[in-house]
């Protein structure tokens, strides 16, 4: 079973989301998403300063099998991207809450943080997916 | 649930993530595709293989039919046990399915064919066996096959299966095969390392498998089958090549065998002709110069040569760096630069030759 933090939010589409003290949020894929793809052997990251809307393509993870896109879970501009992917994108296979994180993102409007899902939403989103 | 070979339970027992391949439930990896590919290219992994199509070919007649049938020529088979790469074709020369020949006796060869093509390979053997007298076609769902590959492989068998084995094998030279019992052991693979492959009775095959896993080789999934094998350069069935491209389009004209000419094979009109005009397209490594990976289907822009297409991309665990087949032009030479589209964006790949690994070592520059 993957692990599910609790004070994390998260997307139906496998990001997870965490506020900063700074107002910014941290974006990464979650564990459940990293054992789907697999060992990551690529990371193309957004631009600093490239702005998104919520539900947008903003990055691609690729696994030895495949690649997927990552969403801006809220929209947003880029105020850092993780640059230590580049050389050991595996990073994201080991700590997917941790050092594993993508981007950082300056969220456009704060509400939108409220839409998204808790640990346990996010919880029910997984196990549908593996039945 | 799909079909399941006489190790599934094991497979998940030791934690595979099983997969859907082709109708069969498949361990595509136990943990980390990365970490197999590695163990099989520095010491010893286990594949399980069974879901591949075992068939014996037994009569008076076999040798004609196979050199009616086989692009490769079964004349060069003439020692006991001797092992053979072969395509099968249709009459326009396109690839029916890649397989190996093992020559047994002058009343017994025995084919080890694709999973994804056995009916239609069945088909074909059938329909050409009825015009011929003296051959019966015996496939063989009762047998397992468990490849154990790296440069560890040979002791760790002798190690687990009895030291017995070893000097009925040991002088086994690569592309050969020979029988103990019901254990036919074989010095072929699909990874570019030595080792064996093990064709036994399907219900010996978990007892076998748990001895070898005793011996230290650790059990290697799908995914790392598939990256060991595009370092080492070996076709992919349906990627790079299928019913519609000839051996000389896929890197594969090696294996026909023109001699003698008046072996009159399925398909080698349309091959006489493609060597007398040449061909416009051929099978060439790519190596990706920066950050990326390269994927099947991606296409290739080789400046005023023209354009082709990925046949096999993915990730190199040993050069860490993304490497692929592709088919291009004729043109194009080994050496020269091109760019593979991905998701919009040119980057830029070095045409090389293949393979890019062997027997663990780098063979690109």
């Amino acid at each position: 079973m993957s692990e599910i933090p609790k004070d994390l939010k998260y997307t139906k589409s496998h990001e997870w989301v965490k506020a900063m003290p700074d107002g910014s949020v941290a974006v990464g894929i979650t564990d459940h998403a990293q054992q789907l793809l697999g060992d990551l052997v690529f990371m193309e990251l957004p631009k600093v300063g490239a702005e998104f809307a919520a539900g947008k393509e903003c990055a691609v993870v690729e696994s030895v099998k495949a690649a997927s896109d990552v969403y801006a879970p809220v929209s947003g501009r880029i105020v850092e991207v993780n640059g230590l992917l580049t050389d050991a994108p595996e990073t994201v296979n080991k700590d997917a809450y941790g050092d594993g994180w993508l981007f950082r993102l300056k969220p456009g409007s704060p509400g939108e943080l409220k839409s998204l899902l808790d640990a346990s939403a996010y919880k029910a989103v997984v196990e549908a997916e593996s039945h | 649930m799909g079909y399941r070979t006489p190790l599934y339970d094991t497979h998940v027992k030791m934690g595979a993530k099983i997969v859907d391949f082709g109708g069969w439930d498949m361990p595509l990896h136990y943990g980390s595709q990365i970490e197999e590919h590695h163990k099989v290219r520095q010491d010893a992994g286990m594949f399980d293989v069974s879901h591949m199509n075992v068939v014996d070919i037994k009569g008076a007649n076999v040798r004609p039919f196979l050199g009616l049938l086989m692009a490769n020529s079964v004349d060069k088979l003439r020692t006991q046990g001797k092992a053979m790469y072969t395509c099968m074709l249709n009459a326009r020369g396109g690839v029916i399915d890649d397989l190996i020949v093992y020559y047994m006796n002058e009343q017994w060869f025995r084919l080890v064919m694709n999973s994804s093509t056995r009916s239609k390979d069945l088909a074909w053997l059938d329909a050409t066996s009825r015009e011929m007298e003296g051959v019966s076609i015996l496939p063989r769902p009762d047998l397992g096959i468990i490849a154990v590959q790296g440069p560890n492989a040979r002791e760790k068998v002798y190690q687990a299966l009895g030291e017995g084995l070893r000097s009925a094998t040991e002088k086994l030279k690569p592309f050969f095969a020979t029988s103990i019992g019901e254990l036919f052991v074989a010095t072929t693979g699909y990874t570019g390392e030595d080792g064996f492959e093990l064709i036994l009775p399907g219900k010996a095959a978990p007892y076998s498998w748990q001895g070898l896993a005793e011996a230290g080789v650790a059990p290697i999934g799908l995914g790392a089958r598939d990256t060991l094998r595009l370092e080492a350069g070996m076709n992919l069935y349906g990627h790079d090549m299928d019913e519609t491209t000839t051996p000389l389009e896929s890197g594969l004209a090696w294996t026909v065998g023109w001699d003698p000419a008046s072996r009159n094979f399925v398909g080698r009109e349309v091959l006489e002709r493609q060597r007398a005009e040449g061909v416009t397209r051929k099978l060439v490594g790519l190596v990706l110069e920066g950050k990326g990976v390269l994927r099947d289907h991606q296409k290739v822009i080789c400046g005023s040569a023209g354009e082709g297409e990925i046949t096999s991309g993915g990730f190199s665990p040993t050069l860490g760096k993304a490497i692929a087949l592709a088919r291009l032009p004729t043109a194009v030479a080994a050496g020269s630069r091109c760019d593979v589209e991905v998701r919009g964006k040119r980057l830029a790949a070095r045409v090389v030759k293949y393979p890019f690994v062997r027997n663990g070592k780098s063979c690109v520059e």
